[in-house]
């Protein structure tokens, strides 16, 4: 039992030291309201470890356990071997990681998780890059935006989580957005319900790590979406389905137009993102479409 | 009582129970967040059709809606960090952000 200096409504404290419009600290505020109290964290570190708190201090009021950057689906896969072994089927197994410790550090331990078909729920909140350490390109960081390692823009493109959790055939998988809080809450519910793992990949503005003003953190969130940079889709025992379609996509001005990582672009590598976008988006649509 | 763990400086001849118990965090705890605050949002409440779009938007969870209420938006200065979300989430456009200092 924690000793509680400060009461909070909900399971994540008020007082959480993430950056003024942090978008993670939403997602986690989201994701705990829906799986309750009956659940047990793995965190990484990273800017999620604001979480796990400081010293002797917590921010959460459930139990959990910080491992490595490397290892946190292997320590998820321990606790839930952990928990079988008393008999307990009803607790989830949350791991709650950064792209840097899913896309790059971690990827050998999710997909053993994957692969042994272990109970366990794996979000990656995707803010594009390695932001506790100080903003350096992680595999998840877009083409062209500038990072402390990628000054002049990334010069590739991003890994493809879902289709690599996705080649494990595993029973469900997720993107989401803040954009659409009631869309990221029902698919963290079905993540729940899954009998073997699920993995949910979040996208999540970062105004520290994407310069842009604090306000606008849903706003780009939703931008993303609008533009064709992210797509809502799920994977549900092997059937793909598209959630949100935009008839026409908006120009990627609207998106890419007030974050500073895109800032020292010229013209012409404006219109060279928007034609790889577009190209990259019609033709990820027509793979999904294929998959069924 | 939490004891930092330490690391092992002589090699043990023989196999021995250690009890180890940390770092571990026993207190649940708040950091006054408020502090931060340079901007201040402020509710024309007239204005305000009460939808809630503000609360479920700010990412401290630390608004409340009392529709029954005049001052029918509560926010919680203990911990707002004036990050203007919620103003700019608003359907209405009832949250203006007022500085609150330089
Ligand atoms: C193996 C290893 N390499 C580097 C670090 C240093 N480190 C700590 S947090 C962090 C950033 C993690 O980035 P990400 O997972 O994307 O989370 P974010 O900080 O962006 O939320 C790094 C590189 C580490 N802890 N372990
Ligand atoms: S750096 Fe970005 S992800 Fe990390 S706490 Fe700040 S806003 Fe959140
Ligand atoms: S979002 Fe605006 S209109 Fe809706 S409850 Fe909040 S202040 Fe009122
Ligand atoms: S300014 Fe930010 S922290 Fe303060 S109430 Fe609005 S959304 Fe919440
Ligand atoms: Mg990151």
């Amino acid at each position: 039992m924690y000793d509680v200096q400060h009461n909070s409504r909900g399971l994540v404290s008020h007082g959480v030291s993430a950056c003024a419009g942090c978008g993670m600290e939403l997602i986690m505020r989201n994701v705990l309201e829906v799986l309750g109290e009956d659940t047990i964290i793995l965190i990484p570190p990273g800017c999620s470890a604001l979480f796990s708190g400081f010293g002797n201090e917590t921010a959460l009021k459930i139990p959990g356990f910080q491992g490595n950057l490397e290892n946190t689906a292997a320590c998820a896969a321990g606790v839930r071997a952990a928990l079988n072994a008393k008999g307990n089927k009803h607790t989830t197994v949350l791991a709650f990681a950064g792209d840097g410790g899913t896309v790059d550090i971690g990827i050998q331990s999710l997909s053993g998780v994957l692969e042994r078909r272990d109970k366990v729920l794996y979000i990656c909140y995707d803010n594009e890059a390695y932001m506790n350490t100080g903003i350096q390109a992680s595999s998840s960081t877009p083409y062209f935006a500038g990072t402390t390692t990628t000054p002049s823009g990334k010069k590739t493109g991003r890994k493809d989580l879902m289709q690599i959790a996705i080649a494990h055939d595993i029973p469900y998988a997720a993107t989401a957005s803040i954009n659409n809080l009631n869309d990221l809450k029902k698919k963290v519910q079905k993540a729940k319900d899954t009998d073997g793992p699920s993995l949910l990949h979040i996208h999540t503005p970062c105004p520290t790590g994407w310069r842009y003003e604090p306000a606008k953190t849903i706003e780009i969130a939703r931008a993303a979406v609008q533009t064709g940079c992210w797509i809502l889709y799920e994977y549900e025992a092997g059937k793909v389905t598209i959630n949100y379609r935009q008839k026409e996509l908006k120009p990627i001005e609207e998106y890419i137009g007030f974050q500073g990582r895109f800032g020292n672009l010229s013209k012409e590598q404006k219109k060279e993102i928007q034609d790889y976008v577009t190209k990259q988006y019609n033709k990820y649509i027509i793979k999904l479409e294929a998959m069924n | 009582m939490t004891v930092m763990q330490k690391q092992q400086e002589k090699h043990t001849p023989k196999p021995q129970k250690f009890r180890v118990y940390g770092p571990v965090a026993t207190v649940y705890g708040s950091s006054n967040t408020g502090s931060w605050r340079i901007l201040c949002p402020k509710v024309d409440y007239e204005a305000c059709i009460k939808c809630g779009t503000c609360a479920r938007s700010c990412p401290a969870n630390i608004i409340d809606i009392i529709k029954e209420q005049s001052e029918c938006v509560v926010i919680d200065f203990d911990y707002c960090k004036g990050c203007g979300i919620c103003a700019n989430e608003c359907p209405v456009k009832c949250i203006s952000m007022v500085v609150e200092r330089g």
